[in-house]
């Protein structure tokens, strides 16, 4: 029997993946945008929605970075608006597990479980450095090792709270005066150099009795989270025998936690441009890879990795023949700021020589490079060839345009999926979102 | 003359009695679902109250209990986070402010910010904030993070005398400064989406919020851009001399919960008062009086429902009661209006019985008396109320450079 393709809907973030210069590009902050994108994805019955999260501006070289887009709203207050106008998509945001406290986020998942009807998840993310802290109490202050300790603390706790109310906690009987039950709450406690709780919570079990989680950290340490804790891993795995290596290797770490294979599903980003011939498809790609890196923003990127003012270097030309400057961290806030420069450099002078690239093609090559490119046949049947053949479960897809990115998709690749026989027709009637992507991870109830 | 008021409305649980979810019109079992919290503040919406306040508290027991009570099984209990359910009431309504309570103690005052400016996106310029200072042991042993701060009040009532309530009050106002330097890091117009240079935002006009306090600092902008208010409505509900001054120094709104009429005029002067010493604030400070109501078709039944009520779970409460038919409250209205306040804030004793009463006869009657004020189609709260649109601090510093 052919395997079901999941797809999640990515609201395209702060970063080169927008293409913000182009004519038809709407806000980036406007409800009306998230609204729009929402309901779109909800027509291509997508499962999630998925939003990334900013806790601090980008800054490139000591200033606020402005190339790119900057700005979003608040992850989980958009996605409470969002609950609103939807019915049936999963709604699941990026939520740090370094700059949250587990009864406060618990609480606020819960809710919007609540509000949504079931249909609220969890990208646990960790973070510890030094610039997002100083926009928080916690500060800066883990290290890699504890930084993962705390988020699987952290899970657990959230874990243990969702549970902690009986499914028939409230009773309300106007007659008796009894509105909870005996033993309705258990007590969550925990202790350790981390976390010190003594928890009543305060959500009533919400109706996926725990929100979906998703996990995209690729470490070691992030593997075992995943395997451990998530529904879902949003994984970066894309090319196909890579994508098919990853999948086994977490796939293969179930077992022994009593997990089945379909019980976490992996949902790689991708990201697509259709065509109605191959080589139109490669055209809009090559077009499209221009204007998300235009030339200042290929020469920003280098700056990034160099620490060094390259603003007078041809961004047509070849690589700049210099050392970088290592003496303090440069481009704060981007996510590659941690990778060891001289490695890096080293990496990008290989592919650049190798397949002989100018500094823009070779940005080109690193951040727009298109997952899939060509007719929607061809799109379709590789998505579903990735699925078949267990190298994914699906995709997050991301488009270049807000908030219209996946309107073409939906309307030329979904049904061509639905034909194949690989993709729903419909949601199923008041399905959560666990039942939307066929995973498992009901708690045991809490008996009395 | 008459004087005109604002009609807003006070919303926690089944109502503010405690027995309030016995009432056969109540619906216990649906206090924490969206079709509850939807029916509620759309009826609010369309009666044209101005506000609505949503109650919070980050602990099991709420913010009023009893220390060594445990789980109490004869009142509600559970509830859902205030902010997020006021963003997602935002698309749901069209007019209606939305102030979520937002306690200061143990959220990121970052988080706190966003999400309010974000609510403030959501709904068009609608959102608020109720400042609640403080946190209790309960709410301590949740988190887990700080074991200092207020056990209960002081032995003698007042705030003012503890040191750690001081403590909380000077934290909350810090978490106010910092919404506010937060909602003001983006200037309007700082997203220029220049395609000839390639610049999507102008740098100069998103400036860090640098803050620094005795209880936190924040470094960065918001990562939000500016919203429709420029920043949210800031309201405290405040008794005693320290958050009146409290509010005076950092709200927009203060609710009070005077006896009666005459006591309304005493506590409006002190309100004025601490207001002429401590606030920087650019408009006046807007006083809204509480005032818990029960509303029947005739006194005798709503004597008899108020009775019902008090026998099964006698109500403990800060706010002035009234209890009678519409012109009952209508009157009171009229009182509190003579008295000097901006505005009533109508606790509804059972919901959603009282608040229907409220949109379905009060509001209409009150209007067609003339003893509200215009419900005209201002498009944010702000300019509902009679304020401005606030400006970014750091736009005006161009100005007078």
């Amino acid at each position: 029997m052919s395997r079901r393709i999941h797809l999640a809907a990515h609201f395209p973030g702060v970063n080169n993946t927008t293409v913000w210069t182009d004519p038809t590009a709407g806000s980036q902050i406007d409800f009306s945008s998230f609204e729009y994108f929402a309901r779109n994805a909800e027509r291509g019955l997508f499962d999630y929605l998925f939003l990334a999260e900013g806790l601090r501006l980008r800054e490139h070289r000591g200033r606020i970075h402005d190339l790119d887009v900057l700005g979003r709203p608040n992850t989980l207050a958009i996605l409470a608006a969002l609950a609103a106008v939807t019915e049936n998509i999963g709604l699941v945001g990026t939520l740090s597990t370094t700059f949250n406290e587990p009864y406060e986020l618990a609480r606020q998942l819960a809710t919007l479980d609540h509000l949504s009807n079931g249909r609220a998840g969890w990208n646990a993310v960790t973070s510890s450095d030094a610039f997002h802290g100083a926009n928080f109490r916690r500060g800066g202050f883990l290290d890699h090792g504890d930084r993962y300790r705390r988020a699987a603390e952290f899970a657990e706790l959230s874990k243990r709270l969702w549970a902690s109310w009986r499914d028939d906690a409230i009773l309300a009987d106007a007659d008796t005066g009894e509105f909870l039950r005996r033993d309705a709450i258990e007590q969550v406690a925990h202790r350790s150099d981390l976390f010190d709780i003594d928890a009543r919570f305060d959500v009533p079990r919400s109706p996926q009795h725990r929100p979906l989680i998703v996990q995209a950290g690729d470490s070691a340490d992030g593997r075992d989270f995943a395997t451990a804790h998530a529904d879902v891993i949003f994984s970066l795995h894309t090319e196909f025998e890579d994508a098919q290596e990853f999948y086994r290797d977490v796939k293969g770490r179930l077992a022994a936690v009593g997990r089945q294979e379909d019980d976490l599903k992996i949902l790689p980003a991708a990201s697509f441009v259709l065509g109605d011939t191959l080589e139109e498809a490669r055209e809009r790609s090559r077009e499209i890879a221009l204007a998300q890196v235009r030339p200042e923003t290929a020469i920003t990127y280098l700056e990034q990795v160099w620490n060094r003012d390259f603003s007078g270097y041809d961004p047509d030309g070849p690589l700049p023949d210099v050392e970088p400057d290592t003496g303090a961290e440069s481009a704060q806030g981007f996510a590659n700021r941690h990778a060891a420069v001289r490695s890096r450099i080293a990496k990008l002078r290989e592919v650049a020589e190798a397949e002989k690239l100018s500094i823009r093609d070779l940005i080109i090559r690193l951040t727009a490079n298109h997952t899939f490119v060509g007719t929607p046949d061809q799109v379709a049947a590789d998505i579903d060839r990735y699925v078949q053949e267990r190298a994914t479960d699906g995709f997050t897809v991301v488009g270049h345009l807000t908030p219209h990115g996946l309107d073409e998709f939906t309307d030329r690749v979904i049904p061509l999926l639905q034909e194949r026989g690989t993709y729903r027709t419909s949601y199923e009637e008041g399905a959560t979102l666990r039942e939307t992507l066929g995973v498992a991870g009901q708690p045991v109830a809490v008996e009395a | 003359m008459t004087e005109k008021v604002h009609i807003a409305v006070a919303l926690d649980g089944a109502g503010w009695h405690p027995a309030a979810w016995r009432e056969p019109t109540a619906r216990p079992t649906e206090l924490t679902t969206a079709g509850y919290w939807r029916d509620l503040v759309r009826a609010a919406d369309d009666a044209g109250v101005v506000f609505a306040t949503i109650e919070d508290a980050l602990t099991l027991e709420g913010r009023t209990a009893e220390a060594d009570a445990g789980i109490r099984r004869d009142r509600v209990r559970g509830r859902l986070d205030a902010l997020l359910v006021a963003s997602f009431l935002a698309p749901l309504t069209r007019r209606i402010g939305l102030i979520p309570t937002v306690t200061t103690t143990h959220p990121e005052p970052f988080h706190l910010a966003t999400g309010l400016q974000t609510l403030d996106h959501a709904s068009l310029g609608r959102a608020g904030a109720r400042i609640v200072a403080g946190s209790s042991p309960q709410e301590r042993a949740n988190f887990g993070r700080r074991g200092d701060g207020p056990v209960g009040f002081p032995a003698s009532g007042h705030v003012e005398d503890d040191p750690a309530w001081q403590a909380a009050f000077r934290e909350a106002g810090e978490v106010v400064d910092a919404i506010r330097r937060l909602a003001d890091s983006w200037e309007d117009d700082a997203i220029i989406r220049d395609v000839e240079s390639g610049r999507f935002l102008d740098r100069e006009r998103v400036h860090n919020a640098d803050f620094e306090g005795e209880f936190f600092s924040i470094t960065g902008a918001s990562i939000v851009p500016r919203s429709p208010q420029g920043q949210p409505l800031i309201t405290a509900l405040a008794h005693q001399s320290i958050p009146h001054r409290f509010a005076a120094e950092h709200a927009d709104v203060v609710f009070i919960t005077p006896g009666g009429a005459e006591e309304a005029a005493v506590i409006v002067a002190e309100v004025e008062q601490a207001a002429a010493e401590v606030r920087d604030e650019p408009e006046r400070l807007r006083v809204f009086a509480d005032l818990l109501v029960l509303i029947e078709a005739t006194e005798a039944a709503a004597v008899e429902a108020w009775d019902r009520l008090e026998e099964r779970a006698p109500i403990a409460t800060d706010a002035h009661i009234a209890i009678g038919t519409a012109a009952t409250i209508i009157d009171e209205i009229r009182t509190l209006a003579a008295a000097g306040v901006d505005g009533i804030r109508l606790r509804p004793a059972r919901l959603p019985a009282d608040l229907t009463a409220i949109t379905e006869q009060v509001i209409p009657v009150a209007r067609a008396a003339g003893i509200l004020h215009d419900d005209d189609a201002s498009p944010t709260l702000r300019q509902r109320l009679g304020l401005p649109l606030r400006s970014s601090r750091f736009a005006a510093q161009e100005v007078s450079a």
